[in-house]
């Protein structure tokens, strides 16, 4: 067979105007970033967290909006969007809780820890939980290893963690999470 | 025991946790005094020469001398036709080894520290642009971070005509998004340059091509912290911190089941011993010592034959392990050695970039084989089998030193614990576990995360 009788099958380029997608705050601050590094595309890093912070994660429009803003081929913003562990290609819930699971939280107690967290929001590593609160994801060494075990929620470490202390950061932010919604209404 | 002064802990001195000094509080307390005099006083090339003299090494790890590698950064005459229109300078903080966390401890306790060795160094290769590159975890670092270096540039150390000088240099910090292969100093490159952070070739060396094609250095925070005291108290001085070893002190660390966990700031060359059982107070009660990784994960095993090892860089490759980042991690005789090296690997295998074969393939392959053994289902031939994985991981087959890293506590271990691995093998269980056959083991979807290991004893 000749590579020309090959049929390919046609994909749909996508193109997505950052104008019509991303708001003006994102943009600006994603341009400031730009302007500390010698080209733009070097700012993908950047302008993925920032977008990330807004919308919770990154879509695939975002991606493409991303791309068009920094003059950059969207496959490689994906390289670099999947190879990061804090940034989320799927919706994740209001909170992700990084647990860490390198060795020196392995040798304190990682396990129970781990299986009480998946037993208390009824969900395995990599799940949301089903009110959309938590999502639980593991993550290499937080660098808390003398308070091990750690996990890091949002900007939050949480240190010599124990079934107990789960327990109370959990229902702390289930409370935080219920207030602001009346808060809302 | 090396008498030594424990007072003279220059980097850690300054250290509050709960609230760092401020811009004048730093200076009130001496620092700026190195940067001053570096770029009021000195000749790049003097601050070189000093630099050299004093016999710093890296701390992030591979112990490589400091000035050296500075010195292989090209120096040109202002109308050099081939003068590059700048050099960088970076800061390796993607402190992401496990067992490691002495960077942080710096970055959150005294972040000015770092501000002003930056500043030296970047005075010294001449370069106008500096990064810190900090791991995306490290939230509250990058906070104080970010207000020490705004107060830097409010008082005249960054910027143009730094105090008055015709220097200029520019710093920024730079947050990543989690990943251990960007503190591989050429993947770290690419990740600044906005690339997929796999490592690069070598050569060329990041010193004469690296960040945007240009003379980069990288440096780890503990390394840079000790400029500023290099420059206000001289080489002799850091040389008399550790007579007897490497120039200057060590941070060392001890996690695991010790009594009390920690970062101690002693002189170069303390052993084992006095780390561990000087000042973490030794094991918890009730466990005894099996082994322990001196200097991180992707360190060798070392035992308790070995207590007595200075902790330096010659020693302790000398037993047939290394440095790394001295936070040594302690296995008990309550945890198993296989449970242990089979986490190590899983975290290396996560963390391949993928580039490489013998990583990308070989250190998920070990993790296939571990967790067979740790769950009982193992043959003598796997031990074979991970014997052959260490060899092909190895140095010099590999694109970078990643999965070689990989191969140390896996080695070491099969050598020091190869009577667990047999009786995990011939018991088939962990013997530690054995209480527990019966209530299931304690990962609750094996099926999910490695079906293929399990086709193989479905039929048996």
């Amino acid at each position: 067979m000749t590579l020309a009788s090959l049929k390919y099958q046609q994909i749909k380029a996508v193109n997505i105007d950052h104008r019509s997608y991303l708001s003006a705050e994102e943009i600006s601050e994603i341009e400031h970033e730009t302007t500390l590094l010698e080209y733009r595309e070097a700012a993908g890093i950047e302008a993925l967290k920032i977008v990330q912070k807004n919308r919770g994660w990154i879509s695939d429009d975002s991606l493409y909006a991303i791309a068009d803003l920094l003059q950059m081929p969207v496959s490689q913003l994906e390289g670099v969007a999947t190879f990061y562990n804090l940034i989320y290609r799927q919706p994740v819930g209001t909170y992700v809780i990084h647990l860490c699971d390198s060795i020196s939280c392995y040798l304190t107690g990682f396990e129970s820890i781990a299986d009480y967290l998946q037993q208390e929001l009824g969900i395995g590593f990599g799940q949301t939980s089903a009110d959309g609160l938590f999502t639980l994801l593991t993550n290499a060494c937080l660098g808390g290893c003398d308070k091990a075990p750690v996990m890091m929620i949002g900007e939050n470490h949480y240190q010599s963690l124990t079934t107990d202390s789960i327990k109370a950061i959990l229902a702390e932010l289930k409370a935080k999470a219920n207030g602001s919604k009346e808060g809302e209404q | 025991m090396p008498s030594y002064d424990p007072n003279a802990m220059p980097l850690t001195a300054l250290i509050n946790l709960d609230k760092p000094l401020d811009y004048q509080g730093y200076v009130d307390a001496g620092g700026y005094q190195g940067a001053r005099k570096a770029i009021l006083e000195m000749q790049p090339s003097d601050v070189l020469d000093l630099v050299k003299d004093s016999g710093l090494k890296g701390r992030g790890g591979a112990g490589f001398p400091t000035g050296m590698k500075w010195s292989f950064v090209p120096m040109f005459a202002d109308d050099d036709e081939h003068k590059p229109d700048n050099k960088y300078l970076v800061c390796n903080a993607d402190e992401m080894e496990p067992g490691t966390f002495k960077d942080r401890y710096l970055l959150e306790g005294v972040p000015h520290q770092l501000v002003e060795a930056m500043i030296i160094a970047a005075y010294t290769i001449n370069a106008n642009k500096a990064y810190i590159f900090l791991r995306g975890e490290y939230f509250l670092c990058a906070k104080r971070l970010q207000a020490a270096i705004d107060q830097a540039y409010e008082n005249g150390w960054l910027g143009s005509k730094i105090q008055g000088s015709n220097y200029h240099l520019d710093l920024y910090l730079h947050t990543s998004a989690g990943r251990y292969i960007c503190g591989e100093e050429t993947a770290l490159i690419n990740a600044l340059e906005g690339k997929r952070a796999n490592p690069r070739a070598k050569p060329p060396f990041p010193q004469v091509s690296g960040l945007f094609g240009k003379p980069t250095i990288v440096n780890n925070v503990e390394t840079l912290s000790n400029l500023p005291h290099i420059l206000k108290h001289g080489a002799d001085w850091f040389k008399a911190l550790s007579p007897d070893s490497d120039p200057g002190t060590k941070i060392y660390g001890a996690s695991g089941r010790v009594k009390h966990t920690g970062l101690w700031e002693m002189p170069m060359g303390m052993t084992v011993r006095e780390v561990l059982y000087g000042k973490a107070g030794g094991l918890q009660d009730g466990l005894k010592l099996r082994g322990f990784l001196p200097g991180g994960a992707s360190t060798d095993f070392l035992t308790e034959q070995h207590l007595d090892v200075p902790m330096d860089y010659d020693n302790i490759s000398k037993v047939g392990s290394r440095l790394g980042t001295a936070g040594i991690i302690v296995l008990d005789d309550q945890n198993c050695p296989v449970g242990m090296i089979l986490n190590l690997l899983k975290f290396f295998a996560q963390e391949s970039c993928g580039y490489c074969t013998p990583c990308r393939d070989g250190t998920p392959w070990v993790v296939e084989i571990l967790t067979r053994i740790e769950n009982g289902q193992g043959t003598i031939d796997d031990i074979d089998t991970l014997n052959k994985l260490c060899d092909f991981m190895w140095l010099g087959k590999t694109h970078c030193a990643l999965a070689p890293g990989a191969v140390e506590p896996l080695r070491s271990g099969l050598k020091y614990f190869q009577d667990d691995f047999i009786q995990h093998i011939e018991q088939g269980c962990c013997p530690l576990k054995k209480d527990q056959i019966g209530v299931g083991f304690k990962d609750p979807n094996p099926m999910q995360e490695s079906p293929q290991i399990y086709k193989g004893f479905e039929h048996e």
